[in-house]
């Protein structure tokens, strides 16, 4: 393949795994279609946040549209934001907060673009009251490489609103979109944290915190016996104490380079969780906190990734549906296997997903609990992991997150997302991915 | 009467306003206060950069969109944006091109044109601009040049002339405007990264728009005469120039 040689290497957040591809960079809306359009298939990317290959094309052109970074209009009366597709959550947040607006859905990293949150549909600790990010957006600018432009609502090109809402940027180029932004009169997150040991002990809290805007736990996934499934179950509202919205600083740190693999095994993993789980003393606790620690607090280290080596991470996300009874056996299940194996990492977190239906037509988020972890690329141990991880997915009827794969099989992802080939339809003929290639594959 | 210069400036003409230095320059300084007047030859771009602005909180922004190679409509339009602007706190030329060396090399049009825009088109705007803000007695005039004026070289030596021009007429522009209280900054990015380098972990010399921004405007308020952006360019010009010639040229550069 010529493309190998001659086009620059990309890779995901997570660093595995690697495609060459030619790169467009879009600055203005009017750049798409290309003067002069590829042969190989084109995908759009923003900030390349995505950790698997959803991203990433295998010799085709990728078009950055980072720079559609414009504000459109903004209306201060009801929070309506219009923008270009490559204004990132965080410059929203620079916009919003000091206006006393906030996002309606976030995700665990704001250095997202708008086209990314709407093309893997994210979703957020208030995924049970607000649902995706895909919900808070009335309306975007589609554009095909045919040259068509098109306005999606829900009932204006209903089925191409639909499918580009979660459609892995296969639809065509996302160039505009409104996000409906909620109010805020402070920074502060009012949290709790409360420890828990077992997953009746976590669903219980998920039940009695129903009512809170956020709630999330992390979760020791590398702990067995009589502490399999402790953890820390974090939940919060937004402080209704008025007090001056400032702005947000800016990243301070970075990790320079990459970490040596050898240090992420199971014995540091397994003292670190321990520590984690034992730094706080008390059963439960209170505070108000500023939202950038609460919701982004890998993002004030850049580059956190590199703390995993240069193989890379692979990342595992998926969501059961409820079983009868109190007993969640396929969730346990996969709990169980990821402790058996020691490669669980310390970044696991698990959630219960609510019932607030999205328009995606293949967005990811569905009611029960869903659990969302790294653990670093070791070859076939961990490929077995994931696959192992998936039989059980499949097994109890659950779903796993394209936008965190990078081994998913084609018979798992069409088992996982049975409306794949009506989603088809919607594709741009000239556009692909590499996880679309990979998961629609034979066999 | 030479009055004390405001920092940050409300008054900003910005010529060649959807560059992407320009854009980053204009939107680091949005301010409740700030009035801006843009020119651009696309409408559909201006357009853009106009909203940008305005949701981001300016006062009021007004365009007008022509080509700037077309000198004779240069005294025209710089009236209408001063009488919409009525003073001018800050101008900034941005808009410039890279031009294709190779095609330039075959044809003296094309080399023409290159100079044409960078240069010539600098001077006409420069002229008008430097006599309205000698009777003001003040602003400041901040044009962006750059580091490849600093020495020709066969990869891209007609856009190096057109900046090297510039940068002589900025510097005899600076040494008869100074007394009136006019500030001319010459400006001298290097390399400026784009969304191209999304994916992939940055050559240390490029810089983004943001950061070159940052530094135009820290010279602007420090009333500088010649800024390198990043700082680093200065020394590493410095080496450059200092390669004698009978070495320089024997260099694929």
């Amino acid at each position: 393949m010529p493309a190998k040689t001659t086009s620059p290497a990309f890779e995901s957040w997570g660093r595995y795994p690697r495609h060459h591809a030619d790169v467009v960079p879009l600055y203005w809306t009017s750049d798409f279609p290309l003067p002069a359009p590829p042969q190989a298939p084109m995908l759009p990317v923003g900030m390349g946040r995505s950790y698997g290959d959803s991203c990433l094309l295998d010799g085709g052109t990728l078009l950055a549209a980072r720079g559609l970074d414009r504000f459109i209009s903004f209306n201060p009366a009801n929070g309506l934001l219009c923008c270009e597709a490559g204004v990132t959550l965080a410059e929203i947040l620079d916009f919003g907060v000091p206006r006393g607006w906030f996002l309606p859905v976030t995700p665990g990293t704001k250095f997202v673009t708008v086209g990314g949150a709407i093309a893997n549909d994210i979703h957020g600790k208030n995924h049970h009251v607000a649902g995706t990010f895909g919900c808070h957006v009335p309306r975007f600018g589609l554009v095909r490489s045919t040259g068509q432009k098109y306005e999606c609502t829900a009932t204006q090109n209903q089925s191409l609103y639909e499918a580009t809402i979660g459609g892995m940027g296969l639809t065509g180029l996302i160039t505009w979109a409104e996000v409906q932004l909620r109010p805020v009169v402070s920074r502060k997150i009012k949290q709790d944290s409360i420890k828990f040991t077992g997953l009746n002990e976590f669903f219980a809290l998920s039940r009695e915190s129903q009512h809170l805007e956020y709630t999330v736990a992390w979760i020791d996934c590398v702990a067995t016996g009589r502490n399999f499934a402790r953890g820390i179950f974090m939940r919060g509202d937004h402080s209704e104490q008025p007090e001056e919205l400032k702005p947000s600083g800016k990243p301070r740190l970075t990790m320079p380079v990459d970490l040596p693999a050898f240090l992420m095994n199971k014995g540091t993993i397994g003292a670190f969780n321990t520590a984690y789980y034992a730094k706080q003393f008390a059963k439960s606790k209170t505070g108000l906190i500023d939202y950038e620690p609460f919701f982004y607090p890998l993002d004030s280290v850049l580059h956190w990734n590199r703390a995993y080596g240069k193989q890379g991470l692979l990342q595992f996300q998926n969501v059961m549906p409820w079983e009868p009874g109190e007993y969640q056996e396929g969730f346990t299940q996969l709990l169980k296997a990821i402790a058996a194996s020691g490669l669980g990492s310390f970044l696991a977190v698990i959630k219960t997903f609510g019932t607030v239906k999205s328009p995606g037509m293949m967005s990811f988020p569905a009611p029960g609990p869903m659990i969302a972890l790294d653990f670093p690329v070791r070859g076939e141990r961990s490929f077995d992991l994931t696959e192992r991880l998936a039989d059980i997915t499949a097994e109890y009827g659950g779903k796993m997150y394209p936008a965190k794969d990078a081994r998913m099989a084609p018979r798992h992802f069409q088992q996982f997302y049975p409306q794949w080939q009506e989603f088809a339809r919607y594709i741009d003929p000239a556009f692909s991915s590499a996880f679309w290639q990979r998961v629609t594959a034979l066999g | 009467m030479v009055s004390s210069p405001v920092y940050p400036p409300n008054r900003i003409l910005v010529l060649g306003a959807t560059s992407a230095i320009a854009m980053a320059v204009t939107r680091q300084l949005v301010t409740p206060a700030a009035h801006f007047f843009l020119v651009a030859r696309s409408k559909d771009k201006l357009t853009a950069v106009a909203q940008d602005l305005l949701v981001r909180g300016a006062l009021r922004v007004d365009m007008i969109v022509t080509d700037l190679d077309e000198t004779q409509a240069h005294a025209q339009m710089l009236s209408v944006a001063t009488s919409q602007l009525g003073a001018i706190d800050l101008a900034l030329l941005a808009h410039g091109v890279l031009g294709d060396q190779a095609a330039a090399e075959r044809d003296y049009f094309v080399a023409e044109q290159i100079l044409g825009t960078n240069f010539l088109s600098a001077v006409s705007l420069l002229t008008w601009l430097a006599n309205y803000c000698e009777s003001q007695g003040r602003g400041t005039l901040a044009v962006i040049s750059s580091v490849a004026g600093d020495r020709g070289r066969k990869s891209n030596y007609v856009y190096g002339a057109s900046k090297a021009a510039l940068n002589a007429f900025l510097s005899g522009l600076r040494n008869r405007c100074d007394r009136a209280g006019v500030q001319v900054l010459t400006i001298k990015p290097g390399f400026v990264a784009t969304p191209m380098t999304v994916h992939v972990p940055k050559n240390r010399l490029f810089a983004t728009p943001e950061h070159v921004a940052r530094g135009i405007l820290k010279a602007v308020r420090k009333r500088k005469d010649v800024v390198y952006v990043p700082w680093f360019w200065r020394p590493i010009m410095a080496i450059i120039k200092a390669v004698p010639e009978r070495i320089f040229k024997t260099k694929n550069l």
